[in-house]
């Protein structure tokens, strides 16, 4: 027994060079030095133990935007910048709902034809049926969270690898596509339908984007603001007000300067305040309620999530029904932005570029990682690239490679991160 | 054992395909008692940790709750039992903090919403981690970068956490150092006190006889013997784990609670 119990001494001895804490000072709960010296510490911690979060991604955006600005001065300007923001919201809810799977460690390949599917269900039975709208749109929801639940049964219940049953699924879903498609193969949505308006509607008035950045920026400080007094009280690990106001000023800012930038061109799009709630929403669903706690648990350790009672399987089906309706509203988006549904619809690309984008994000292939915002960096990452290289000409043919570079750097640095965890004693 | 046990069972059977992992086992473990389980490698015992907590039910047989027969098909019965378990592996999720870890399964919720300070506080006051004496960083840290020995302190905290009747330890100190393991054997004396019953699962022989009160001995799947702790000598128990006294007097003491019936 002694080569144990020498051991476990070494772990403790370990864990006080990993956590880098004075010995003298009670490193048990609770415990941090106050104040934005003790925020800042932390996070150079982490980010040497390879918890980049989402560093990378922000890095890369001010890298692409500087790149292209040199290039081209149009870049910036609010026009682009304005399209950016809507071109990014199709891929961006389909990037968002495959976060939920990756989460659990898994993998949805299959979100690009799902989304291609459900807008060319929304297109047949909106504008070759006659079906009134709304009715149209929820059937293509609920086409989108039917198939990712089928998957997703296949999946959890019967045990076939995700990336098996979704891949089939890539193939059987693009095939179905072109069937309901039909022989025209393209099919152009009304040009003042709902969908058709998710993408063309601006709010004009200034005051809606600027109000929307100052409510953004509000109801942050009031969480945090709260959060921190009830911890306070109870006495547990909390924020000082300093750093609530440092937090608060940077989501201000970044508010603000996108609402200005918007209000320069037409205003606030419909469609980015809808990405903007979505991410909100489910960010609160993955963080805040217990359905996302155990979507959490079973990516850092599915038996060990069941052992405590999870119920795995419920959860993993759920996870991916969540990842076909979201594929489905983003494929609404993409079409409702080219205001046609066609046989290149939901197209491979559309797949690389929102695993891309969720990656990059910060989102962990490994699972028990990242959470809807930085599918929103991602994405934005993502389109920044794409809508550059058509701004400077770039062939498609390099632009493929480009983005499957970026890809491949992305996961490089997640593996990375990963290998750098474990060698801190992390063993994730 | 005049008494109805607190957790009985009877005939436990279960197969892994052509392997009879488990075969008529019998085991019974009262409130404010400490059963030890062992066994070679490969006799069973996690095996039939599994059975109890729901997690790989059996095949056969029975199990009594307070001499009631209930049904553990899910880890999540045996959790509504009030039977909570620490496992030698897979406690724990690495993706959550300490505190998500404490509270997975039965998290602490304000209208539907993820109450963390009010986890975060009652992981403070019930000084849960402080159990083994572990340190532990901070409860915000992932697991992930916690030492075995402060893993192991979260995930025996998390069992107490539910203020279960029944607490289940498998191998509880393969991972921890000397001044943690006599803690811990502390802790489990005071959990006796408060009339738990502990189901111990070791290989480890001294700790065994440092706090169990009774000795069950798995070998090859089948029952080889229970014994008293104060009056059996750690040979007797040893030649039982490893088959050397397969005999009439093994076989008498092997069901001790039929006699008085």
């Amino acid at each position: 027994m002694t080569g144990t119990e020498a051991s476990g001494d070494i772990d403790r001895n370990r864990a006080g060079v990993v956590t880098g804490r004075p010995s003298a000072r009670d490193p048990r709960i609770g415990d941090r030095p106050p104040g934005l010296k003790g925020h800042a510490s932390d996070f150079v911690l982490r980010l040497r133990s390879g918890e980049l979060g989402w560093v990378p991604g922000v890095c890369a955006v001010i890298v692409i935007w500087t790149t292209f600005q040199l290039l081209d001065h149009h870049f910036l300007s609010p026009r682009n910048l304005s399209n950016l923001s809507v071109d990014i919201v199709g891929t961006g809810l389909i990037a968002v709902g495959l976060v939920f799977v990756l989460l659990l460690g898994e993998i949805d390949l299959s979100v690009g034809a799902v989304s291609g599917l459900a807008a060319a269900v929304f297109a047949v039975l909106n504008v070759n049926s006659g079906m009134p709208e709304w009715l149209a749109v929820a059937t293509a929801a609920l086409v989108g969270a039917g198939i990712g639940a089928l998957q997703g049964f296949f999946f959890a219940r019967i045990g076939v690898p995700a990336f098996v049953v979704t891949l089939a699924g890539l193939l059987v879903w693009n095939g179905l596509m072109l069937y309901v498609l039909g022989a025209n193969g393209t099919i152009n949505l009304h040009a003042n339908g709902l969908v058709s308006v998710l993408t063309e509607r601006y709010f004009h008035n200034r005051a809606v984007a600027y109000g929307l950045a100052a409510v953004g920026a509000a109801a942050y400080f009031l969480a945090s603001y709260h959060d921190e007094r009830r911890r306070r009280a109870a006495r547990v690990s909390s924020r000082s007000l300093g750093e609530i106001a440092v937090r608060t000023g940077a989501v201000a800012v970044i508010g603000f300067a996108a609402a200005y930038v918007l209000n320069r061109f037409e205003g606030l799009p419909l469609a980015l305040l809808i990405f903007l709630v979505s991410v909100v929403g489910l960010d609160f669903v993955l963080r805040r309620t217990r359905y996302g706690r155990k979507i959490f648990a079973i990516g850092g350790g599915a038996e060990a999530a069941r052992l405590a009672g999870v119920n795995v399987v419920w959860i993993r089906v759920s996870a991916f029904a969540v990842s076909g309706t979201l594929a489905a509203f983003g494929g609404l988006f993409l079409a409702s932005r080219v205001a046609s549904v066609g046989q290149t619809s939901g197209s491979t690309n559309l797949l690389i570029d929102a695993i891309a984008a969720a990656v990059i994000g910060g989102v962990s292939l490994f699972g028990g990682r990242g959470t809807p915002w930085s599918a929103l960096l991602g994405v934005l990452v993502v389109q920044s690239i794409a809508s550059g290289m058509v701004l400077i000409g770039v062939q498609t043919s390099v632009q493929s490679m480009i983005t499957g570079g970026v890809l491949l750097a992305a996961v490089v640095l997640d593996s990375l991160s990963r290998h750098s965890r474990k060698s801190h004693g992390v063993v994730l | 054992m005049t008494t109805t046990p607190l957790l009985a069972l009877r005939g436990i059977c279960k197969r892994f395909g052509a392997l009879h992992a488990l075969t008529r086992v019998e085991l019974e473990i009262n409130a404010g008692e400490v059963v030890a389980l062992v066994g070679d490698n490969g006799a069973g015992k996690t095996t039939l940790v599994k059975v109890i907590t729901g997690a790989g039910p059996a095949d056969e047989g029975v199990i009594e709750w307070n001499g009631r027969p209930v049904r553990i098909a899910r880890p999540r019965d045996a959790q509504s039992l009030g039977i909570a378990s620490v496992y030698q592996e897979l406690a724990l999720c690495e993706s959550l903090d300490v505190v998500g870890n404490l509270f997975l399964g039965h998290e602490i919720c304000r209208a539907g919403v993820l109450d963390e300070v009010a986890m975060e506080r009652r992981a403070r006051e019930l000084d849960l981690l402080d159990v083994l004496s572990v340190r532990i960083p901070r409860t915000r840290v992932p697991v992930a970068s916690l030492s075995a020995g402060q893993r192991q302190a979260v995930a025996i905290a998390r069992a107490l956490l539910s203020e279960p009747k029944i607490l289940i330890l498998d191998e509880p100190t393969a991972a921890l150092g000397v001044g943690q393991t006599a803690h811990f054997l502390d802790l489990i004396e005071r959990l006796r006190e408060h009339s738990l019953g502990v189901l111990l699962i070791s290989h480890n022989l001294g700790d065994v006889k440092a706090v169990a009160d009774q000795v069950a001995v798995l070998r090859l799947g089948r029952n080889n013997g229970f014994f008293d702790v104060l009056t059996t000598s750690q040979e007797q128990i040893v030649s039982s784990i490893t088959g050397a006294t397969d005999n009439a007097v093994t076989h008498r003491k092997t069901r001790p609670w039929e006699a008085t019936r």
